[in-house]
Parts: C-alpha cells; structure tokens; sequence
C-alpha cells in the first residue's frame, strides 16, 4: 500500500471517515447530589438527543474512567453506565489510561467506527471524585505516577509536576508570573462557560500568593477534583447529515509512550509521549501545527500547559512561558488554547476530561461556543495525557463538509 | 578474658544524627531550671533523631562506614550483632536488615542483643570470641540507640539517639583487642517492662550501686588481670550516662580528665546508650597513634559492666586518609529544635488524623 | 504496600542493586529484564549491578503537601538526582536547606525509613540522599 502525503489517513488505511453527531456534558464541579451513573447517562442522554436519537440505534459503548474502582469501590463501570442509561444489552467497555482514559476511550471510538465494525457508537468519560476526602482523591490521582520508584519515596503527583516545573525554569527562564499567566488565560475563558467549576476571573496576584504545593506550584496552578461527565455520538461521516446535530470530523488521531517514572525522561522539560502522538495526527491529517485554530491542551498543572504548546509544536521548545505572557494563547490571538477553561477552571473529572475537551471542540467548530467563539476556525485539537505523560493522545477535528 | 589469637579492629566508624535539644527548651517546658540541670549533668545539648531515623538506620550508616574504613567486601561479613535497647522489632533483628544493607546476607550469622547500654560491647565480646578462635574471619559489633526519656523525667535531658559500629577480624587490624572482663549482677537501677514506651529507674540508685561499683569494680578487674595501672594508658573510655559520672569514677580509679576527653561526646550529644562508648572509642580512635593504649569499660544497667585492654597498630595511621567522616566532623553538624518540634519527632504527640 | 511487594525490591531499596547490560554497558535502575537500547541482543546478557550511592540532583521541589504517610516530615525536599552510573532516581534529600540545592549539587545516598504499614506493622526502609559535603 502506498504512503502519499497527499492521501488521508483514512484513505491510506482503507477506513471510513468518522463524524460526531452529538454531544453532551454535565456541569463540572463539587456534585455532591450526583453518583457516577447519574453523571454518565446525564452526559450520554444528553448526546443522543443532540443528535436525535432514542437510544437503540447505539451499537457499542466506550467508557473513560480512571479510577471507579478505588474512587466508589466500583468496577465494572461500563456496562452499569449502559444498564443505568437503559441500553444494558449494548455492548461496552471501559478504557482506562490516567488521566487520558477520556481521549483513549474516543480513539477506541474512532477505530470501531472507522473500520466498518460499528455503525453509532456513543464514547463517555465520567469520574465521580468527592465521594472520598480530598486527600483520598489526591492518594488516587497518584496513583498514575510509578508506585514503585516515585510515591514510595515520598514523591506526590503535584511535586512530580513540580520538578518538571522547575526543571522548565532553569533551563528556559520560565517564570512564575508566565505560569500564573496560564490560570489567568484559563479563568477568563471559564468565566464564559456555564457548565464550568470555577467560572470566574482570578489575577495574577491571586495565583502567585497561594499556598505553596510544592514548589513553585502553588495551590491555585493546580486543577481541581471534580465530578462531571460528557459524551458524544460518532457515526460513518457518510451518515452524518442524515441525524440532527451538525456533523464534525474527526480527521486524525495519535497516540504516543514515554517512560513512567519523570526521572527517566533525559530531558524533564518536554512530554515525549505529546510530541509522538503530535506527529502522528499531523502526518495523518496531512497539516501543520500553524494550521491549527485552537486547541484543547491537558493543563492539569499550569506547566503542563506550557510544555503542552511547546511540544504540539505550536511554539519552540521553551518558549511556552513567553508565549503565553506575550498573550499568543488568548482567544483569537495566535492560536486560542483552552477556550472552554481547561482542566484548570473547567474543572478535572479525570476520566471524562478527554470529552470535555471533544465537546468543546465541537461546539468551536459548530459556531457554537457563544463568547468563547473562535472566529471561523478550520481545524481543532484535542490533548490528554496520563498520569505525569506516560501517555498522551491528540485528536485533530474540523467541520465536516 | 584472653583471646586465643589475634584479633582487634579493621574498620570503626560512627553516626550520630543531627537535630539537637538544650536542656533549657527541656527545663522550660516542664517548670524546672533546664539550664541548671544541663550544668550539673554537664550536657549542654543532646541528639535527637529524624522521624525517619531508627536504630536501623543509624547503624546500617555506621556499618556502611566502618566497612568503607576496612576495605573489605560485603561477602566477608560472616556475623553482624547489634546491641541496642530501642530495636525497632521487638521480634525481628536489626541485624538481618542491616546486613541485607550491606549485601552480607544470606551466608553469615547474626542477631541482636539487649543488656541497656552496654549492648554494643557485648557484640564486641561475642565478636572477639568468634574471631579469635578461628570460627570466623570478619564479624560486625554495632551499639546503637534512639532512647526515650518519659515526658517531664529526669531523662529527657538526656537520652539521645547515635551508635557506631565496628568491624572485627585479625588481619589488618587497626587496633588489637588484648583483653577483656565483665563484671555482671542483678541491680535493678534501670528497666523497661515488655509493650511500655518510656523505661523506669532507681533515681540516686542509679549512682553507687549501679553504675560506679560496676565500673570500678570492671576496670579494677582488668587492671588486676593485666598488671596494669591507669597511668600505662593514653586514653580511657568509659560509659557516659551524663558529663559527671565518668569524670568521677576517672578521678576515682586514678585516671585523668585528658585521658578520657577525647572519648568524652554526651557533653555535646547525651547518653546515646548502646552508641555511647563505642561512639567514645570511634572518637578515640579518630586522634590516637600507632602504639596508644586504650583501656574501655562500658555500663549497662540491671546490671553489668565489659572491660577492654586496646593498644593501636600502625595501621591506625591509613584511618587519616580514608574520606570516611571522623566523628567529630558527624557530630558538628547540628540543628537546634524546640520542644514542640523534638516532642513531635519522638512521637510524643500524635497528629489527630492518625 | 503488601509485604511482599515490598520484600522483593529489598535489595533495590536498601542497597541500590540494578542492571548493567553485557551487550552496552549501559546501567540501569531499578533493574531490567532487557536493555531497550540493545533489545534482543540483552536478551539473558543482563548482569546484577549495584549502583554506589554518588550522585548530583538534576531538577528538585520542597513539598508543602505530601501524603499522610510522609506528614511527620514535612515540608521536605524532592528530587531527582542522576547516579555517577547514569541511572537516575527520585529520592527525598534530607540534611540541605532548599536554599542550597541547586541543579548539579553533589549527594550520597544513605538508608531512611520510608514509612510503615501501620503502628504495629511492617517498617518498610529505603533510600534517601544527603549533600556529600554534608
């Protein structure tokens, strides 16, 4: 089989191209009256009806969930989540990859969709986080670093976060004030989002006062625990126009590795497992970073965010911070990163982060995002990652026409 | 006690860690004149450890060094006992861990010991015993502590945490161990039950019929034993409950305050129990000169006393070259904590949440 | 941590013991079954190699925020220090004052408590590192 520049992916891999044809999500935030299946079948009812369907033309259900086992004791998460939202006979799965559960779970989506196996396919991400203390939450979250070589020491998520920080710092001059910067962005563009955790404006002051983590992040460059949900609808991009919600194509998707633990990675300034899974969906989707409108980037820590437009390629490798202090990342600046708010003010419900993130992308894409409207944008991209970037995986989306 | 062949010392060295308390932040908690107790017990300051301290690894750091001083490899290691009242187990030995550290383990012997604070030097015995009749060629004899005081107690202005650890064989050997005795009763000055946190004592009859008729009554044994006087040797190291006791018993068997300041360190660290002689001999060892006699006579309560007749080889003269610390240098680095601070490392208050 | 997963990295933990590959040299830590340079050639040709315990921090945190096993300790400091052998490793750095510690200052690794199952239960220990020039 040949390998053109010019062919598509799906074109080269002899796959139909796959569209979004519904979408859903919860509000995100401290949802004490909500259990998990509550959240799931929310997001996934949701969907449905924005793509006009009544539910038994769904073939096939894929899960993002981190870590239901350990959050509410529960496993198995997928085919309660189809039982609760009435199509128990649907078959499901739970995809699981930290913090990217959401973004993987799409992939699997894609790929039984776009190889002919499955007509409609619904693709759901919620985590249900407060029903444990905040402390628990956090135990959990840490669970996604290497037990073995980083927790066991004493190391916590935030301070392997932390280390990658300081390692930016020394050796890009990032500094506090760029990475206060990222919150800021992030907090003006939840202000114009309702289903947002925090939808309101903080400043940089605010940010750089905080208590310290560990530092040099403090508690406000960190994202929040949170319970939500979301969920879209995919279908043969043949079939699109033929259901009610205005169809988005997913163009190409890419999935990248890096070592578990941070200490392995020769440069702890850079996500490898980014700038893999980058590549890919660029070479698949035949484009360019430049030609990219906006992007959806995993901003779980406000580095992460730095490091993530650096090593999409959006930016130079260490430019990140002045990129963002020079506001290159505001909504409709050079490229809009994190309209919807990010995991930072959006809110973080792990496993459905990844389709928070496709959401929004869609509601860009569709015209609409109301205030956060990214004027006329051609293509998007969806960023998740695992863990401290064991994972990573990028979606590009545009309109489909 | 006579050794049948050679033996003696390849390798010594000692940990004391760094934190410190002054007998003032003591006093001042508990409404007594801590700086008044601290000028009568002569100790000025006493060594706390770390919350992630422990007889373990205190002596697995002393080990390490003192293996480093014998320039030997882990495998020679055919025995390792540690002598201490505040094992971390009270069923599983520090010695196992510790030689799993050094990578001796599985082919040797080992266990740990409990007689107070002369623990160590029974480990020095068993060692010499062993090596010397040709069971084995290296053994380790650790005395190390991290003791607890009772809240309010007179001992909290003393017990302190250290040990040091000494690696035994005959060949190289820095320093040789001509002779020992122990002098051994039953005085109940000072005792803990099995499952009780902090240990109980006689109060002033820890002084006379404890301590200083075991002393005397050792040392003079030895002195008997090898027809010797106090004047034959250079230093003497004796057991260091405070700063006041050994000055005493020195003046009363005849020796002198310059023999025994070098090994003189609970002025500086307190009574590091099991650590507290070895930790004196290291100190010792660290200044003394080829053909130096040291004579060493340790105290454990309930009670017992073990007495050692040393005289210093050439080979004591490589020690001033090996990069591993002298005890001095351990012992300089200091950081000074309040009481609220000391109390919480020594689990004297526990968080609410745990 | 279950006891036997714990008992098992005893020699990781407690004395550094990793993986030298007979086909590059190379060292690693914890120890591998291949060399992801050499692949299939390391296959069986990895030897047991324990690491000295020397090395220089590479990029460090002070953690405000640590998890309860860690609590009685804190603040301290988290780094990640790279082994004279290459390897590197995420340690806790006691006895340095964060105001010291800087992207190639020099550190020796030395036996800490880690933690423990429980007041009545297992104590697990392991490695932290201290300046060299302590």
């Amino acid at each position: 089989m040949q390998n053109s520049e010019k062919r598509s992916m799906t074109e080269v891999h002899n796959l139909r191209d796959v569209a979004i044809i519904g979408i859903g999500e919860t509000q995100i935030g401290e949802l004490w009256d909500k259990s998990l299946r509550e959240l799931g079948i929310e997001a996934g009812l949701k969907a449905l009806k924005d793509a006009g369907l009544h539910g038994d033309e769904v073939e096939k259900l894929y899960v993002g969930n981190m870590s239901a086992g350990k959050l509410i004791n529960q496993e198995h998460v997928a085919p309660l989540i189809a039982d609760y939202a009435g199509i128990s006979e649907v078959p499901s799965t739970r995809i699981e990859s930290g913090s990217a559960s959401g973004g993987m779970a799409l992939a699997e989506g894609y790929k039984a969709v776009a190889s002919g196996m499955e007509d409609i396919v619904v693709v759901g991400g919620a985590e249900k986080m407060t029903d444990v203390g905040e402390q628990e939450a956090k135990d959990i979250l840490s669970s996604t670093a290497d037990q073995e070589w980083e927790t066991v020491f004493g190391a916590t998520f935030d301070s392997l976060y932390a280390m990658m920080a300081r390692y930016h710092m020394d050796n890009h001059g990032t500094t506090k004030d760029q990475l206060a910067q990222v919150a800021v962005k992030n907090h003006a563009n939840a202000a114009k989002n309702p289903n947002a955790q925090y939808p309101r404006e903080t400043s940089k002051k605010f940010v750089k006062n905080a208590p310290m983590v560990a530092d040099p992040l403090g508690m406000f460059d960190c994202a929040p625990i949170s319970d939500g949900g979301a969920a879209v609808v995919l279908c043969p991009a043949e079939r699109a126009d033929s259901f009610d919600g205005d169809p988005v194509e997913i163009v190409s998707l890419g999935q990248g590795g890096d070592h578990m633990a941070v200490h392995e990675r020769r440069d702890i300034g850079t996500m490898k497992a980014t700038e893999r899974a980058a590549k890919k969906a660029y070479k698949r989707a035949s484009v360019k970073p430049q030609d990219i409108d906006f992007a959806e980037v995993h901003d779980n820590y406000t580095i992460t965010e730095i490091m993530a437009i650096e090593d999409l390629g959006f930016f130079e490798k260490g430019e990140g911070g002045r990129a963002t202090e020079e506001g290159k990342t505001e909504l409709n600046s050079d490229i809009s990163i994190n309209t919807s708010g990010g995991l930072k003010a959006k809110g973080r419900p792990v496993g459905a982060v990844g389709l928070n993130q496709a959401v929004e992308a869609v509601l860009q894409l569709r015209g609409e995002a109301g205030e956060r409207q990214v004027d006329q944008p051609g293509y998007g991209l969806i960023h998740n990652i695992g863990g401290t970037g064991a994972s990573a995986i990028v979606h590009i989306l545009r309109r489909w026409s | 006690m006579k050794p049948k062949d050679d033996v003696g010392i390849k390798g010594y060295a000692g940990y004391v860690p760094k934190y410190r308390i002054a007998p003032k932040e003591v006093g001042d908690v508990w409404g007594k004149d801590g700086e008044l107790m601290g000028r009568s017990l002569r100790i000025n300051s006493k060594s706390v450890p770390s919350p992630d301290e422990d007889v373990v690894t205190i002596s697995t750091q002393a080990a390490k060094w003192a293996m480093e001083r014998a320039e030997i490899d882990s495998d020679e290691i055919d025995a390792i006992y540690v002598g201490s009242e505040s094992h971390p187990y009270a069923v599983k030995p520090t010695a196992t861990i510790v030689a799993a550290s050094l990578a001796a383990s599985p082919n040797l012997t080992a266990a740990d010991y409990e007689f107070a604070c002369k623990a160590g030097t029974a480990a020095f015995q068993t060692c010499m015993g062993l090596v010397s009749s040709g069971m084995i060629e290296n053994g380790m004899a650790i005395g190390a502590d991290t003791s607890q005081g009772a809240p309010g107690d007179a001992l909290e202005f003393s017990a302190a945490a250290g040990g040091a650890a000494y690696l035994i064989g005959s060949e190289n050997i820095l320093a040789r161990f001509n002779y020992t005795c122990s002098y051994t009763t039953d005085t109940p000055d000072f005792w803990r039950r099995e499952g009780e946190k902090y240990p109980q004592h006689g109060g002033r009859f820890t002084g006379k019929p404890a301590y200083f008729k075991h002393i005397t009554n050792c040392t003079n044994k030895l002195l008997k034993e090898t027809g010797k006087e106090p004047g034959d040797y250079d230093y003497a190291v004796f057991h260091q409950p405070n700063g006041k006791f050994p000055m005493k018993a020195a003046k009363k068997m005849g020796f002198s305050k310059e023999q025994i300041e070098p090994g003189l360190l609970v002025t500086r660290i307190g009574n590091t129990y099991s650590g507290a002689v070895p930790l004196g001999l290291a100190a010792t060892l660290d200044q003394a000169e080829p053909g130096d006699k040291i004579l060493v006579t340790s105290y454990g309560s309930g009670a017992g006393s073990d007495s050692f007749d040393i005289v210093v080889t050439d080979n004591i003269e490589k020690v001033k070259e090996q990069s591993v610390p002298k005890i001095e240098e351990v012992i300089s680095k200091e950081e000074f904590i309040s009481y609220a601070k000391y109390a919480k490392f020594r689990e004297k208050i526990h968080d609410g949440g745990a | 941590m279950p006891i036997p997963r714990f008992w098992r990295e005893i020699k990781q933990r407690y004395k550094g013991i990793g993986s030298r590959c007979e086909n590059c040299g190379k060292i690693y830590f914890p120890p591998r079954k291949i060399c992801p340079e050499c692949r299939r050639e390391s296959f069986q040709k990895m030897e047991e190699y324990e690491l000295e315990g020397k090395g220089e921090v590479v990029t460090y945190t002070k953690i405000n925020e640590p998890h309860p096993e860690f609590e009685m300790l804190s603040p301290y400091i988290m780094a990640i220090v790279e082994t004279e052998e290459g390897a590197r490793l995420t340690g806790h750095l006691v006895d340095a004052d964060i105001e010291d510690v800087e992207p190639g200052m020099k550190v020796e690794a030395t036996m800490r408590k880690l933690g423990e199952e429980s007041r009545d239960g297992l104590i697990y220990y392991g490695y932290k590192f201290w300046p060299l020039d302590r």
